[in-house]
């Protein structure tokens, strides 16, 4: 039932006018696997998303379902939420749900049934027959999330899915995810909250200036960048790490001290210099959080 | 949740084109015919038709009718006035009054048209302002008649003889072009069927502007744009607005042809019923034409206020063709320039439907406008086409008209 190759975009690339916007942007997202997309504003995240869902034309470059070229009619099985937010301000939640969910294929019953499931599913019973516009925004949000997946769809494209959602509504929106990565589809998301795809998600891609400069789980990711040690050794004159080889301290203060150690040096070493000052409450070895791999590779990229 | 197996089995249904754009087009429908706006303003548009059809047909009346007094030896001429008016298309009811000034205070106060008094031979008439010209010319001749018979009669003539000879001379006419005598009808027929192609296609036009800008606004066209096509989309919501139109253009003219029949102002059904089918058919055409026009427009701007700038142009030559249509109604005119402005797309909607109701279009000049209408409507949906799919993505400041068509 689940395929095994999942969403490719494959060397895609697009330019307007002098502007390149992605070039050889390439990755995948395997059937029942989350896939968060970090990037700074512009990086080229939206583009890959509208170029994915058929809305843009790449110049070069494709993209692929299963293996096969993407067509309109596969585009149908993809759940879309864009960046920027629409739905027809005057049209009541139900209508509107069950008018998305026929332009995706969907029958006049199974359309109805579809859209009620969601409506009850994501908190909006109250509000099914209420024009979107007279909805407070986190609301509307629920309704574009339930636009996204009335069809039950076979890819789930979601951009800035978090943005402006309150707590509660970030777990709501982080199950849905999860479930429907659960249940074999590939879902693939942008955000700016790194704590979040760094919580959620199986991979990460980050993007910068329309390239993807890394790609792999969050696990690998961390531990690719140069690891850290914190130390809290109360009784530690200042500079006490500052003579052993291959040390270098990143902040010390109070007898807490920060050190970046080099891949080959013994971190047992670091231990025993420590012990030699006298007790010690805390050693603990630190990788960098998703946050600082990607600042960092933001600012390589500069 | 429930994950259906129907509902995952009915994903892969394919939508076919056509499908879509009926999809596209019920929601017009369904959202369109459900305001308040629709509903008030057919009502509205039919009150005022009926209401004018009535006035229409009261004015005829009194506009043929008059009340007329006679006194003194006058009242002998009763019978002959009536006769002779009824000739000149006049209806005269005859009241006899014994005192001319009681006459006088009926005229005064409108209770007569005219008080007649005197002898036969010089009438004498009071009026409030003005005497009726078929009046008058009843009563001249009458009077004139009446002369000849005494001087007949005093030169020992046989009147009677003579009379019948003059009676029976007639001018011969000779009709280059001749017309029915229901042409005041016709031209109303005409004149109504262009104010309701002009109001249907100004409003309904402007519609779908407004929906491709709301759309685009509203930014739901991208999560449109990424299940059916662009051109499914357009087509879709210009069938859609079309419908509705027609709908209403259909109500409001049924309404006015049962109405003007009932109530006599309309004796030519056949031309009646006629006219509004071919104010349906250019309605159609018209509609077609302008609302890709206004589609394509809309898609340049991204916010409501900024579509009527964008419209005016448009709108204009709409105006300029009713301006020209009223003109060519009234006076008409069949000259080669109205032929020529009939047959061009953007001018025949409005023109067309006048001048097949007065009986000015041979069936060569409306097979051949309908054939430029169709080849104008498929011209401006390529067009249109383009432009609205290259800009109505690109929100933001106005997109310029030259870099939609060329991107």
């Amino acid at each position: 039932m689940v395929p095994e190759a999942g969403l490719e975009i494959d060397h895609v690339s697009k330019r307007y006018g002098d502007v390149v916007a992605l070039s050889d942007m390439t990755f995948e997202v395997r059937p029942g696997e989350l896939f968060g997309f970090v990037g700074s504003n512009g990086a080229g995240k939206t583009t890959t998303m509208r170029i994915a869902l058929g809305v843009l034309e790449a110049d070069t470059g494709a993209v692929r379902w299963a293996g096969e070229p993407v067509t309109l009619s596969m585009r149908r099985r993809f759940g879309y939420m864009p960046e920027e937010r629409g739905l027809y301000p005057k049209m009541k939640v139900l209508d509107q749900l069950v008018y998305l969910a026929k332009l995706h294929g969907l029958a006049a019953n199974d359309a109805h049934r579809a859209a009620d499931d969601w409506i009850v599913r994501l908190g909006l019973r109250e509000r099914r027959l209420d024009e979107v516009q007279k909805l407070s925004l986190g609301n509307q949000q629920r309704v574009q999330l339930a636009a996204a997946l009335v069809h039950n769809p076979e890819v789930l494209v979601l951009d800035e899915p978090f943005s402006g959602l309150d707590p509660v509504a970030v777990d709501v929106m982080s199950q849905v995810l999860k479930e429907k990565a659960a249940e074999g589809i590939p879902v693939v998301f942008s955000s700016h909250q790194l704590d979040l795809v760094q919580r959620l998600c199986d991979r990460v891609g980050i993007v910068n200036k329309g390239t993807m400069v890394a790609c792999d789980t969050v696990e690998a990711l961390r531990s690719s960048g140069a690891s850290e040690l914190v130390v809290h050794a109360p009784k530690a004159p200042a500079g006490w790490a500052a003579s052993i080889p291959g040390v270098t301290v990143v902040s010390e203060q109070d007898g807490h001290t920060t050190l970046r150690i080099n891949d080959d040096t013994d971190d047992q070493q670091v231990l025993r210099a420590a012990l030699d000052t006298g007790p010690v409450h805390e050693f603990s070895r630190r990788r960098p959080s998703l946050a600082e791999l990607f600042r960092n590779v933001v600012k390589e990229g500069q | 949740m429930t994950e259906g197996p129907l509902a995952r089995s009915s994903v892969g249904t394919e939508l076919k084109p056509a499908q879509a754009v009926l999809l596209v087009a019920g929601r017009e429908l369904n959202t369109k015919l459900r305001t308040r706006s629709f509903v008030l303003s057919t009502i509205v548009s039919v009150v005022v038709l009926a209401a004018f059809v009535l006035l229409q047909s009261s004015t005829f009346d009194d506009g043929g009718r008059s009340e007329v007094g006679l006194s003194g030896q006058a009242t002998a001429l009763g019978p002959q006035i009536v006769e002779s008016a009824k000739q000149l298309g006049h209806r005269v009811e005859i009241v006899d009054i014994a005192e001319p000034a009681q006459g006088e205070q009926q005229v005064r106060d409108n209770d007569l048209d005219a008080l007649v008094t005197g002898p036969v031979g010089s009438l004498q008439v009071t009026v409030k302002d003005t005497l009726n010209t078929e009046l008058r010319n009843t009563l001249n001749g009458l009077m004139r008649q009446e002369i000849l018979t005494s001087e007949l009669a005093a030169a020992d003539l046989d009147p009677k003889e003579v009379l019948g000879t003059a009676a029976a001379a007639q001018v011969t006419v000779k009709q280059l072009e001749p017309r029915g005598d229901d042409q005041g009808q016709r031209l109303v027929i005409g004149l109504i069927v262009a104010f309701l192609l002009y109001m249907a296609l100004m409003i309904y036009g402007q519609m779908v502007a407004q929906g491709v800008v709301e759309e685009k606004s509203s930014r739901v066209v991208e999560l449109l744009l990424a299940t059916v096509r662009p051109w499914q989309l357009l087509a879709g919501k210009v069938l859609g607005l079309g419908l509705v139109g027609l709908i209403q253009f259909a109500i409001i003219g049924v309404v006015g042809v049962v109405a003007g029949l009932a109530t006599g102002a309309l004796t030519i059904s056949g031309a009646a019923v006629g006219g509004m089918l071919a104010g349906l058919l250019w309605y159609l055409l018209g509609f077609f034409f302008y609302a890709t026009i206004f589609a394509a427009l809309g898609s340049l701007v991204s916010r409501q206020e900024d579509t009527q700038s964008v419209l005016t142009p448009v709108t204009m030559v709409i105006v300029i063709g009713f301006v020209f249509a009223i003109n060519l109604l009234i006076s008409n005119s069949d000259g080669a320039l109205t032929t020529v402005m009939a047959l061009l797309p953007p001018f025949s909607p409005i023109l067309m439907p006048g001048l097949t109701a007065l009986g000015l279009a041979p069936i060569w000049m409306q097979a051949l406008a309908i054939l430029l209408s169709l080849g104008g409507i498929a011209l401006v949906a390529w067009l249109g086409g383009r432009i609205y799919r290259n800009a109505v993505l690109r929100t933001g400041s106005r997109v310029k008209l030259r870099e939609a068509v060329s991107s």
